[in-house]
């Protein structure tokens, strides 16, 4: 044995309960990061064996067989056989098999156990298995595959102790002690895991088949649609609902952080640095946080109760109307939030050009960082008023964002599966699993990393990009008898000045050209750089008024109204574009992917303020 | 029979497929899942509204959903 801590795989089929398991043995201890080369997750981290030596666990993506059909699975093949550069080979496996599925995960386990690494079973979801009325003898198992088998819950941290001894005994034998099964055939395989399975079933009885009477409901070819729409109309009601008291605490925070720098510093660059660029530059960004996590709570939720695949099942018709199948449904749901997750969630399709398609049509669905700008721009210039029982026009114009969104999503994917990708038609095949309650420990851990990932991202791009615009806007200074704005004067005011020609013609001014140069770097950004612009430029009784109100007097309504058709399509994210090239290995579809989308926002802006200015709002 | 003319409830043996018809990655993920000549299966759902796609089927322990068109590559006999 090397003198390094030992480095530990989890490896399992999809839906064996690898992650909880991970979960259960590291706790909060996890590293997050991406496999070199590859935006695949990598998680990481510490567990300890009962004597107290250290191991180092990884958990694998999970995979069907040593023959990969996607990226993720290619991942696991190639670290597990210690072919994956800059990743050293795992010392020991941990196979994660369902308990309940033994027939399938048996025959990856089999090929895991033929490479001769040390290795333990953890037979998991076990209490799952007994619900469905499924009794299984462990030690038939065991003498059966020849390597330890561990039954265990992980989701209630049953049977960790076991394994992990287990798992310890194993690092510590000599290699001669372990059997080497020679290497199965394919058909082999499956009928060698048939054969075992039906060796460890002990007793099998019709269990509540609670999933198949969930599925009658939810699938339901009338019933399953009307149910995941609400559920959809729930989840975006509940983002603004729900997050209406901790903005406020957090824009309360802010307000007094600013009284206290400007109480405390004197009047000067160093004050107007930190109270106009980094407060209210980060503190525009930051009160979205609730949002952000509400929305994501809902997306773990979903997946972790097994309902996604559900949801994917009952889009999968109308997504296949447009060239995509139910496999690109989870990515775009998921890009609601933020683009990112959502593209780096379309390693599981299969089909290399519905993939390439769903990368390209993510930034279309309305992601968290755009409400900042929409609820800016809708509490500016759309009145309060109601439209009917119940609807206000504000949320009205807000949901016609997103649709929006959606319908350029579809159509695009058309157009680019049709014309780009020549694809010949999508597929769509999947495996159900189970439902199960969500584990508010696994959803609360998931919320976390979100929530440092938010954060990190609001304290360097964010942070970045609203000290240099600050910087831009408040040099050179305007002397004070010219008459000329501070803003007009400024850096950021002259290169805005080139944007204006080309922006003029969508009905853009040039607080709109200047607010365009950062909002590059991200979205939401553009809030910021107009608060920026407006705290440098403006007197104190405007900035009393709060941003909304200083734009309502200074712009038109078509000006307004072309903005947010700008945002629906603008591809404004270094994130999502620094993605897209990593996930497809060039520059060549984020290139095409900006070009495409500036298009579309350009006409769309165009169109918006011409057909605004001529019913003469 | 192929599996897409299965009625509900009826379990049935895999008797045949057609990997010819089916694309490869399809076919090797299809074969992942566990079909194969002499497997049992059973249409457990049907997809939404009038297009009855995709499919919902048991093999194994385990329900996986399919296209109507990948199906009818799948024959499968009735087992008495």
């Amino acid at each position: 044995m090397t003198a390094s801590v030992p480095l530990v795989a989890l490896v399992g089929n999809p839906n064996a309960g690898k992650s909880a398991l991970f979960n259960a043995l590291t706790g909060a201890r996890q590293k997050i990061a991406n496999y070199p080369g590859v935006t695949v997750e990598r998680k990481s981290g510490r567990a300890a064996l009962p004597d107290g030596r250290p191991v180092e666990l990884i958990d694998l993506p999970g995979a069907y067989s040593l023959q990969p059909d996607s990226l993720d699975e290619s991942v696991t093949r190639d670290v597990v056989l210690g072919q994956f550069e800059g990743q050293r080979r795992p010392d020991a496996l941990v196979i994660v098999v369902d308990a309940g599925n033994l027939d399938n995960h048996l025959r990856f386990a089999l090929e895991l156990i033929g490479l001769g690494l040390p290795t333990v079973i953890a037979l998991n979801m076990i209490d799952l298995a007994r619900r469905d009325g499924l009794e299984l003898d462990a030690d038939r198992l065991q003498s059966e595959l020849g390597v330890p088998v561990v039954p265990t819950v992980a989701v209630r941290k049953h049977g960790l102790d076991p394994l992990l001894e287990t798992l310890g005994a194993q690092l510590a034998a000599p290699e001669s002690a372990r059997s080497v099964n020679p290497p199965l055939a394919r058909g082999a395989i499956t009928q060698r895991a048939h054969a075992i399975a039906r060796t460890a079933i002990v007793s099998e009885t019709a269990g509540r088949q609670w999933t198949r009477r969930l599925d009658s409901v939810l699938l339901h070819p009338l019933a399953g649609i009307i149910i995941l729409l609400t559920l959809l109309f729930v989840m975006f009601q509940a983002v603004y609902a729900w997050s209406e008291a901790p903005i406020g605490w957090i824009e309360a925070g802010f307000a007094m952080l600013t009284e206290a720098v400007n109480a405390n510093l004197p009047d000067g660059l160093l004050r107007s640095l930190i109270a106009d660029g980094i407060i209210a530059g980060v503190g525009a960004v930051l009160v979205f946080l609730p949002q952000i996590l509400i929305l994501f709570l809902f997306i773990l939720l979903l997946e972790s109760t097994g309902y996604m695949t559900r949801a994917a099942f009952v889009m999968d018709r109308m997504m296949a109307a447009v060239g995509l199948s139910g496999h690109s449904f989870i990515p775009l749901l998921s890009s609601f939030a933020c683009a990112v997750p959502g593209i780096m969630a379309t390693r599981t399709i299969m089909d290399a050009k519905e993939r390439l398609a769903t990368i390209l049509i993510a930034p279309l669905m309305t992601c968290s960082a755009r409400l900042p700008v929409y609820t800016l721009i809708i509490g500016a210039f759309i009145p309060a008023q109601s439209v009917g029982p119940g609807i206000g026009l504000q949320g009205l114009v807000l949901f016609c964002l997103y649709i929006a969104g959606i319908i350029g999503a579809m159509l695009a994917a058309a157009v680019i599966q049709r014309f780009v990708t020549h694809s010949r038609g999508s597929s769509f095949l999947i495996e159900m699993p189970r439902y199960q309650m969500p584990r508010a420990h696994d959803i609360a851990l998931g919320l976390w990393q979100r929530t440092v990932v938010f954060l990190q991202r609001a304290g360097t791009i964010i942070f970045a990009s609203t000290v240099i615009l600050w910087a831009l806007l408040s040099f050179p200074k305007a002397p004070a008898d010219s008459g000329v704005g501070q803003v007009e004067y400024s850096i950021a005011g002259r290169i805005a000045d080139g944007i204006e020609v080309v922006v003029r013609p969508i009905g853009f001014n040039h607080d709109i050209a200047i607010a365009l140069i950062p909002a590059m770097a991200a979205r939401e950004v553009a809030v910021s750089a107009l608060a920026t612009a407006y705290a440098i430029d403006g007197d104190e009784e405007a900035q009393a008024q709060g941003l909304g109100m200083q734009l309502a007097g200074k712009w038109s309504l078509a000006t307004a109204l072309a903005f947010l058709a700008w945002f629906v399509f603008a591809p404004q994210c270094i994130s999502t574009i620094a993605v897209t090239r990593r996930e497809t290995g060039g520059w060549k579809w984020p290139g095409f992917m900006v070009g495409y989308l500036f298009g579309l926002a350009y006409i769309a802006a165009g169109i918006t303020y011409w057909t605004a200015r001529s019913f003469g709002l | 029979m192929t599996l897409d003319q299965l009625p509900f409830d009826m379990p049935a043996r895999i008797s045949a497929i057609n990997w010819d018809a089916i694309d490869a990655t399809e076919g090797h993920r299809l074969r992942s899942l566990g079909f194969d000549s002499g497997i049992m299966i059973e249409v457990l759902h049907k997809g939404i509204l009038l297009w009855h796609d995709p499919l919902a089927v048991r093999i194994g322990r385990m329900t996986v959903a399919l296209r109507r068109k990948v199906a009818a590559a799948v024959s499968c006999e009735l087992d008495y």
